[in-house]
């Protein structure tokens, strides 16, 4: 046996760039097919949707005559920025709407940048303090004049739903689903009937019912605002699907945790608030962002009922004679703006998932 | 102190209890009261008689796509059937579509190669991000409302068209003599499970193995051509035509189902992927070596081991997707196809005015459908279930 000769480098087709292409993309030779036909795929599709998007399109101009390149006119967009955003809220009054989304984007910003202090504070402003401002700040009272909701609209009227549903759902699905796993026979079977109920139909009925049925409950000259009655069956259906994330949560927490608690003598509802709920809650905050993200991407089907969210301003504008035929630029301005949303909070919870793991 | 008899009954953990179910019970019980009481006089007041006498009433409305006989002369019950059959038919070939995709994506996204994976991960986190309702705009809308007129239509293999008044297909005719290949056909798949249960037998009882899939296949497909040949070929599919405007002949597929089914299943197929890689992962890996350490060929491996126990991750949430593919189908309201949703809880609901009868069916169904299919996966997961240690 020689001596072992350390100056022997490894094959460099086993390092480096070409080793990491090797054991990645070209094993084999079906892997080599694969990524070949990978690469025809991509060279399909990216070059054109690029150029499209970016380098054959027409970014300034006022009409639709200055579109004149073969990609897409951003004009189109830009022209139609101010319904988009707002809807059909006068135009002497977005600073309301302004100041909303500046509250808004100023918190959320301080809740995601990490080891701030005063964070609890501003979470409980976001929460129970924000909304209330809002309510006044968009639809009038304490001296700023009236809005009617027929005239919100565009991404606000969106981030309405989308706020209004995720405040309120979150705490009925914490009750639906402490009643479901209740031991009182009587408060169960109801929390059981009302989820399944409302889980087990599409959105869009529930919308139809808001929307023809409600009107039918109401005692005469009771009569709901058409966003009023979108929001709570929105609402309601968010909180089923919410309820059946929390019990999850519940049911994966140790049969001790309980036990300990009630051997140290709390009541039912000092053990949920203190004890199990704030471990359970941890434990399933992805599968409730998961939620807040389908609501979100929910909140576009109240077009159907006739209210003109983010999608419906869109398509709306869309019809607009001036500015027939640029559909795919709205579907594709709308589809990237989603995108953002979802998937930011989707990440978001992975993040959290792994800050909030504590292990065992 | 000693508590008196009193505050010993009010702390009663069942007294309590009662107490409060009973305090539940009678609110539950007063909102519905209310509710009812004044949909009664709301009814009145409009003129409305309740009641599903209105299910046997003429509908005089016409539905641009009918699975069954239908015209303005049916009854309200008829065109209930029409968008229940409509939504089951986007139901199912989205379902059939989006299983295909999705478990493509899904091991697309295992894959060992990185490019292969990556372009799977692209294509689920763009999907699931958007919402539903805009991709089927989209496809509708942007594309195939785009799409040439009849006379430039997209081809493929000179009998498959595509254009802006929907998808053309060749449509199979049946003549005499098919019903042979029919009967046959079945004959032999009954055939092969008896060898499928035979050989499995064998094998337990003497160890000796049977090819029995080659042999069922090569059976199968063997009857079935033979067959074809002995009856001369008795299927014959007729080939849409361009006459005039538009095609004529053939199996029209209308736009608005083109376009539902494309949107619904390419969304599904991402959670679906989704569904099977968490699935395919849920298998430890040590299942996988102790395979291959007992012996077993890379193939026997996947199908004994791993397919087995990844399945019963899988089948649950698939399902799941399954029924909210069908829940999903709703949305073909927003771009006219008449599904149950646009034809029964749309029109008929605004010709009628039975809003509560109306809704009540249509929701019906769907919590019926949902109801099922959880039934179907608890008898499923009870089945499955494995001898926990």
């Amino acid at each position: 046996m020689s001596e072992i000769n350390k100056n022997i480098t490894p094959p460099v087709i086993e390092i480096g760039i070409l080793g990491w292409l090797r054991k990645n993309l070209f094993s084999t030779w079906y892997n080599t097919i694969l990524t070949l036909i990978g690469l025809y795929f991509i060279y399909l599709i990216i070059p054109p949707l690029l150029s499209w998007i970016f380098f054959d399109a027409t970014f300034s101009g006022t009409t639709r005559e200055d579109c004149t390149s073969s990609g897409a006119c951003w004009v189109f967009i830009k022209q139609n920025m101010k319904l988009i955003i707002y809807g059909l809220y006068p135009s002497d009054e977005l600073w309301r709407i302004n100041i909303a989304y500046f509250l808004l984007t100023v918190s959320i910003i301080y809740l995601l940048i990490p080891n701030l202090k005063y964070k609890g504070i501003v979470g409980v402003f976001l929460l129970f303090v924000f909304p209330i401002i809002c309510i006044f700040l968009f639809s009038g009272g304490l001296g700023l004049e009236n809005v009617e909701t027929r005239l919100w609209g565009g991404l606000f009227l969106t981030l309405v739903i989308a706020g209004v549903g995720i405040v309120l759902s979150l705490p009925i699905g914490i009750m639906l689903a402490l009643g479901r796993r209740s031991k009182l026979p009587v408060v169960s079977l109801l929390s059981t009937i009302f989820i399944e109920i409302w889980r087990g139909v599409p959105l869009i009925t529930v919308l139809f019912m808001a929307s023809n049925m409600f009107p039918l409950f109401m005692p005469e000259g009771v009569n709901f605002d058409k966003l009023i009655r979108a929001l709570i069956g929105v609402m309601f259906f968010s909180a089923a699907y919410l309820a059946e994330v929390v019990r999850g949560g519940l049911q994966a927490m140790p049969k001790g945790q309980y036990e300990a608690s009630q051997a140290a003598g709390l009541t039912y509802w000092k053990m949920m608030a203190l004890i199990i709920l704030p471990q359970s809650l941890k434990v399933v905050i992805p599968a409730i962002i998961g939620s807040f993200i389908a609501l979100f991407k929910d909140t576009t089907l109240v077009l159907i009922i006739g209210l003109f969210d983010f999608l419906g301003i869109i398509q709306f504008v869309g019809t607009n004679p001036d500015w027939l035929g640029f559909s795919h630029e709205g579907y594709v301005f709308a589809a990237a703006i989603f995108w953002v949303f979802c998937f930011g909070m989707s990440r978001y919870s992975q993040r959290l998932e792994k800050k909030l793991d504590t292990g065992h | 102190m000693r508590p008196s008899k009193f505050s010993n009954f009010i702390f009663n953990r069942n007294v309590q209890g009662t107490f409060y179910q009973a305090i539940t019970l009678s609110l539950v019980i007063l909102g519905v009261y209310y509710i009812v009481q004044n949909t009664a006089e709301n009814m009145m007041a409009r003129g409305l008689a309740s009641g599903f006498h209105f299910l046997g009433v003429e509908s005089q409305f016409d539905i641009g796509m009918t699975l069954i006989e239908y015209s303005p002369t049916s009854t309200y019950f008829d065109a209930f059937i029409v968008g229940l059959l409509n939504t089951l038919l986007v139901a199912g070939i989205g379902i059939f579509f989006a299983t295909i995709v999705g478990f493509a994506f899904g091991i697309m996204r295992l894959s060992s190669n990185w490019l292969i994976a990556k372009i799977a991960e692209t294509y689920i986190e763009v999907i699931r991000n958007i919402p539903l309702l805009l991709q089927i705009f989209f496809w509708y809308f942007a594309v195939l409302r785009a799409l040439p007129k009849p006379k430039e239509s997209i081809e493929f293999m000179d009998s498959i068209f595509l254009n802006n008044r929907g998808l053309f297909l060749p449509d199979p005719n049946f003549s005499e003599g098919s019903s042979v290949i029919f009967y046959l056909f079945w004959i032999t798949i009954v055939i092969s499970i008896f060898i499928f249960i035979w050989s499995k037998r064998r094998q337990n009882r003497t160890g000796i193995t049977f090819p029995a899939f080659y042999v069922s296949a090569a059976l199968i497909v063997g009857v079935f051509f033979a067959s074809l040949a002995a009856t001369g070929f008795p299927v014959s599919f007729e080939i849409p035509e361009l006459k005039g405007f538009n095609f004529k002949g053939g199996m029209k597929l209308i736009p608005e189902l083109v376009a539902l089914t494309f949107a619904l299943s390419m969304y599904t197929a991402a959670f679906i992927a989704e569904v099977v890689r968490a699935g395919i992962m849920a298998v430890s890996k040590g299942q996988t070596e102790a395979a291959r350490s007992v012996g077993l060929k890379e193939g026997l491996v996947l199908r004994l081991i791993i397919i087995p126990q990844a399945l019963r991750v899988i089948v649950p949430p698939l399902t799941n997707q399954y029924l909210n593919l069908t829940k999903n189908s709703s949305l073909a309201a927003a771009i006219a196809y008449p599904d149950l949703v646009l034809v029964f809880a749309g029109t008929a609901l605004m010709q009628t005015g039975q809003a509560i009868e109306i809704i009540g069916m249509v929701m019906g169904v769907y919590l019926f459908l949902s109801l099922f299919t959880s039934i179907l996966m608890n008898l499923f997961n009870l089945t499955m279930k494995v001898g926990e240690r």
